[in-house]
């Protein structure tokens, strides 16, 4: 689903008045496509997750999936967060297959079930089924956040910084499970991030986002390709795309 | 721990808090009109033993009952305080002033206003001196969900039911039974005021009054014994639910 900002501008209204975090920020993700968004903290970057997933409307401007214009939350949208959010009274499994009770309640539990295994496997996490979220480790947990937002389907996924609280090891293994997913769902993605190398090594284009309120300063195409592996960080090209990126992020600071 | 531990150690618990009790008596010199031992309750018991089998019969259907009755109050009240800021300002004062006000002052009036009804006046104080911890739990529940919890659900269109019943509800299940155990033992003390206070009523409450003006003190203690067993009885039904519907908030 191709998903578009129009002239989005969005502020919060505070007790001392209105604070403008968005301005003017225009943008659209092509179908299939997977956005990185990375911006100085506070920016407003978990604002625009909200927007496009019709959990709150901008005062100014509009956002589109599909030429539809979006007014509410849609059942084709999956969302993951930095908090996994596991529900700790279901096993791994009930919490999969959680989204599916929501939008598909005509599928019968043989068929949700068949569903949510196929993706917990693709992670690594078949034999975990059972287990209550409180045995898992950080990096499992956040593995079955991403089965969840997954499970129903949805054209668009929306990632508010779901790997910002992992150890770099488990990160990594993360990005290379986002990769499989990618490859095995067809879904156009939403990523916000802090970390560049993860901005660069997951998404095929990178925007950079101005210090409040926020709007579209830079864009870079990432040229990895479909076969990504963690050595494509180290080469030539990779980190002078890193480079510019962070003198990117250093201009938007100063700018706010 | 193995479950045999989980009884013996219980069981042997209370059997030294006999011993030590029977030989502070017996230390003492107190006479049983002065403070009555464990070895004089028995007797006690076995002297009146149906009316304590009918009496205790009494005073439990009428705990449980209005136990089950709070339940329902405070749930109400949590979910309407949990669930709207501006109610939870306005009944928050309203609810502490009323459970600040001592039972035992409003079971006359409650027995004067309805006159006769032994029943459910005893089940009204259940209530009143029941509720406010369930209420106060469910509603601090509700309020402090993270709202990641909801956006999950919110997210997907769900109406705002489906997120009471399938996250908010099971997420406050723990703190709903926390709060109920504290319940199962104020209900006892609600009963209890009623019957002993209001004339002409049963229950182990009337056969302590009776104990009382018969000056048998032997009577009262196993009077005060036979409801520990009762509170001590109900509280663990109660444990049983929490394993059953709550059992997920326990770690290992």
């Amino acid at each position: 689903m191709h998903i578009e900002l129009r002239n989005v501008s969005h502020e919060f209204e505070l007790e001392t008045g209105f604070l403008p975090v968005l301005e003017n920020l225009s943008f659209s993700i092509p179908k299939g496509k997977f956005t990185a968004i990375v911006g100085p903290s506070g920016c407003g970057k978990s604002t625009i997750t909200r927007l496009v997933s019709g959990l709150i409307k901008s005062k100014k401007g509009e956002v589109f999936i599909s030429n539809e214009i979006v007014n509410s939350p849609r059942s084709t949208v999956g969302m993951a967060f930095q908090n996994p959010v596991l529900l700790e009274w279901r096993n791994i499994l009930d919490n999969v297959i959680l989204p599916l009770e929501i939008v598909s309640k005509s599928m019968n539990r043989v068929e949700k079930t068949k569903r949510a295994r196929e993706l917990l496997s693709l992670v690594g996490l078949a034999e975990f089924e059972k287990s209550r979220p409180s045995e898992l480790s950080g990096g499992m947990k956040q593995r079955a956040s991403l089965c969840r937002s997954l499970v129903h389907k949805p054209e668009v996924l929306i990632l508010d910084e779901p790997f910002g609280a992992l150890d770099a090891f488990t990160r990594e293994d993360l990005w290379q499970t986002m990769l499989t997913l990618k490859k095995q769902e067809s879904f156009t993605c939403i990523l916000i991030t802090h970390d560049l190398r993860e901005a660069i090594f997951l998404a095929d284009e990178v925007l950079v986002l101005s210090g409040r309120p926020a709007t579209l300063q830079f864009q870079l195409e990432t040229k990895l390709g479909d076969n990504r592996k963690l050595d494509d960080l180290y080469t030539n090209e990779t980190t002078k795309s890193l480079s510019i990126l962070r003198k990117q992020i250093e201009i938007a600071q100063k700018h706010k | 721990m193995t479950s045999y531990n989980k009884i013996i150690i219980p069981l042997l618990s209370v059997f030294i808090f006999c011993i030590f009790w029977e030989w502070l008596v017996w230390i003492n010199g107190w006479p049983n009109y002065k403070m009555a031992s464990p070895s004089d309750l028995w007797p006690a018991f076995w002297k009146f033993r149906w009316l304590f089998l009918s009496y205790g019969w009494d005073t439990l259907w009428r705990t449980m009952v209005g136990l089950s009755l709070s339940v329902f109050v405070g749930v109400g009240f949590g979910i309407i305080m949990g669930f709207s800021k501006t109610m939870r300002i306005a009944l928050y004062p309203l609810l502490v002033g009323f459970n600040a006000i001592p039972k035992a002052t409003v079971v006359p009036v409650i027995a004067l206003m309805f006159v006769g009804f032994h029943d459910m006046n005893t089940i009204l104080i259940v209530i009143f001196i029941s509720f406010f911890p369930i209420a106060v739990s469910i509603s601090i529940g509700l309020s402090t969900l993270e709202p990641e919890y909801k956006d999950i659900l919110l997210s997907l269109g769900a109406t705002k039911f489906e997120i009471f019943y399938k996250i908010a509800l099971p997420k406050t299940l723990p703190e709903f039974f926390g709060a109920l155990k504290v319940s199962v033992t104020l209900a006892f003390i609600g009963t209890n005021l009623m019957e002993i206070i209001e004339p002409h009523g049963k229950g182990l409450g009337h056969l302590f009054d009776s104990g009382k003006i018969s000056a048998d003190y032997p009577l009262m203690f196993a009077v005060l014994i036979a409801l520990a067993v009762l509170g001590i009885f109900l509280y663990y039904i109660v444990v049983l639910f929490e394993n059953i519907f709550a059992g997920w908030a326990e770690r290992n």
